[in-house]
């Protein structure tokens, strides 16, 4: 386990003892019924008068999405799957009030046979390193959770300790590379941003994903907006800029809830806005969602969209980073991408590169999909191997048929047939045999 | 002058307010479209041309805005949208043959909304549900693991709300 896992793990330890409900709120789950199974929650607590003590929060999607709809119930972290409205009730008049844990609502391991309690347990999360998703599904998305978490903590140390320029020193130094699909390094693009000439400039976060089978970025927006946003403070304190944008597709309504509500609480405490924590830098952020056409995603079309001209790209260069939004120099960047900046900074660029392969270090998520047992979020260090993630993590195919071909997403996805399947993903080795996978789809 | 009849007066009134917080503001066409869109359904001429109006944009490229970008509809939509998945995903699970299924129940093709009915059926890309794939999206609802057995309900649901 690298360090920086291992310092996350410390930081899960939860001093709550109280009993805590999460029901996952993320599309899957929402698509079979969470809401009902949410309601039969709220109204047997009621009924049983037990609703005052005992909070009920929906969260972003848990990981697992073949199980929902699923709940967690802290503090013991159990998770029940599948479940149904009257299973909630269940769940109230057992576990929560004679505290029996409902063994036929958990999940069995259709292998072994053996009954998995919790998250960590299970195979599907076991294989996986969650860094960037290390909030999604655990917590709500309210900023007192994340704070919790020690949410803004990094943001605190840029603006308190660093120099905009030792900020981007540390980007560099971590090796982040774009996850857009471009692969380009994070840091280099700062420091461009930076230099570039000009009194006024901006940071764009691009939400709007539009690979088939690809939604992390949703549910981290979901899940996690706090992190995001943090992530593009830090990007305005260090390339000098004092606005923002989220540009987010229009078919991601809850996102943009989220989003809005992550902005307004984050104002409130005075995380956005003028003189942010006492410091004298002011940011402030604003969404605009886009209108379906999936070409918005390229910066250059986005661009021309929040310009509210038709999204049409433009030649580069000038980049963005040169000559953007109002021909202002723009940082855009990824919503994955930026929501790895707050870890960067608070762990240091050492621990970041300890994870993945030298030239494109850290972890990406995935979101895998199709004939595969466990569908859902992933997230695995760069330069894993497929065969791991369909397998060790999605827990294979169905009917244990043998593993075919699979597609990946992103500008530089493609088809993987099987033999290609023990090759791992990386950023850079696009130019080679085995393809990009920055963008995550995967079906 | 034609009367006009209490609910389209509101929409008017309400386009009017949105209209003056965007005007003169950079960068405010598809905000305002889209906010337009939500208040009348869907973009007829006169809003349009309202739109262009107000925030001193020409129609013309008002109109290849609306035309760039496929959430605006400059025709009436259908009371119930509903839009099969077809994303990689959801098409593996038989999105294609839920897709007739579903055009035989209402009896209308892709973006062919039959005038009289109250459904009308498009499809989609990927609309991030792919773990409860297939998928059919009804306004903003998503509704999941679909099956040609549970469409008849839904469609009667949809008859009775
Ligand atoms: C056709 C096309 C579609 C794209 N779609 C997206 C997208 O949905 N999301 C995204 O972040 N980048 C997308 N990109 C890449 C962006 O142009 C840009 O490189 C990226 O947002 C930069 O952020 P990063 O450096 O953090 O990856 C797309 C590029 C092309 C050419
Ligand atoms: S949406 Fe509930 S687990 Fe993914
Ligand atoms: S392919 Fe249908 S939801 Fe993703």
């Amino acid at each position: 386990m690298s360090t920086l896992v291992k310092e996350l793990a410390r930081e899960r330890v939860r001093p709550e003892t109280d009993h805590r409900l999460l029901v996952c709120g993320g599309i899957p789950c929402r698509s079979k019924g969470c809401r009902e199974v949410k309601e039969a929650l709220c109204d047997e607590l009621q009924k049983r008068g037990i609703a005052g003590g005992i909070p009920v929060e929906v969260v972003g999607c848990i990981g697992d999405c073949s199980l929902g709809p699923a709940l967690i119930v802290y503090p013991e972290g159990i998770i029940y799957q599948k479940l149904a409205p009257e299973d909630a009730r269940t769940i109230v008049r057992e576990h929560l009030i004679e505290g029996r844990i409902v063994e036929p609502l958990l999940h069995r391991d259709p292998r072994s046979s053996e009954i998995l309690r919790q998250r960590e347990a299970m195979p599907f999360y076991r294989g996986q390193t969650r860094l960037v998703l290390r909030n999604c599904g655990v917590i709500s998305a309210h900023i007192d959770d994340y704070l919790k978490y020690r949410g803004y903590a990094a943001l605190a140390l840029a603006l308190a300790e660093m120099s905009p320029q030792e900020v981007i020193g540390e980007v560099r130094s971590s090796g982040l590379r774009g996850r857009g699909g471009g692969g380009f390094p994070t840091g280099r693009k700062w420091a461009l941003a930076r230099e570039a000439p000009g009194d006024e400039k901006f940071v764009i976060c691009n939400a709007d994903e539009g690979d088939p089978g690809a939604f992390m970025d949703r549910n981290i927006l979901e899940g996690d907006p706090h992190s995001v946003i943090e992530g593009m403070i830090i990007a305005g304190y260090a390339t000098g800029a004092a606005r923002g944008y989220i540009y987010v597709r229009a078919e991601y309504p809850m996102a943009v809830h989220r989003c809005r509500e992550a902005i307004t609480q984050a104002r409130r405490k005075k995380l956005l806005g003028e003189n942010i924590l006492e410091t004298g830098f002011s940011f402030d952020l604003e969404i605009r969602t886009g209108a379906g056409a999936f070409v918005c995603g390229e910066e250059t079309a986005l661009i021309s969209s929040l310009h509210g001209t038709r999204g049409d790209p433009e030649p580069r260069p000038p980049f963005p980073a040169q000559k953007g939004l109002w021909g202002k120099p723009t940082l855009i960047n990824n919503v994955e991408t930026l929501a790895n900046i707050p870890l960067i900074i608070l762990h240091g660029a050492a621990r970041f590169t300890e994870l993945g392969p030298k030239g494109s270090p850290g972890t990406k998520v995935f979101a895998l999909a199709g004939k595969v047992r466990h569908t859902g979020l992933v997230e695995v260090p760069l330069g894993t191997t497929l065969r791991r993630v369909i397998f060790d993590i999605g827990g294979g195919i169905p009917g244990d048929k043998e593993f075919k071909a699979a597609q990946t997403g992103g500008p530089r996805g493609g088809a993987w047939a099987r033999s290609r399947s023990t090759g791992p993903w990386t950023t850079t080795a696009c130019a080679k045999p085995a393809r990009s996978s920055a963008r995550g789809g995967s079906s | 002058m034609a009367v006009k009849t209490d609910p389209e007066q509101k929409q008017e009134q309400r386009l009017e307010r949105a209209l003056r917080k965007y005007k003169g503001k950079p960068g405010v066409l598809i905000a305002a479209l889209q906010e337009a869109q939500e208040i009348f359904g869907y973009l007829p001429r006169k809003v349009l041309i309202r739109v262009a109006n107000k925030l001193t944009i020409p129609l013309s490229e008002v109109y290849s805005v609306v035309s760039f970008y496929s959430f605006f509809s400059t025709v009436p939509t259908a009371r119930h949208r509903l839009e099969v998945c077809l994303g990689t995903a959801c098409y593996v699970q038989g999105a294609e043959t839920l897709l007739r299924d579903l055009q035989d129940l209402c009896g209308t093709g892709p973006g062919k909304s039959a005038a009289e009915s109250p459904f009308s059926i498009t499809t989609t890309r990927c609309v991030g549900a792919c773990g409860a794939a297939p998928i059919v999206k009804i306004g903003e609802e998503l509704h999941g693991e679909m099956t040609a057995e549970k469409l008849p309900r839904l469609l009667e649901e949809l008859e009775k709300q």
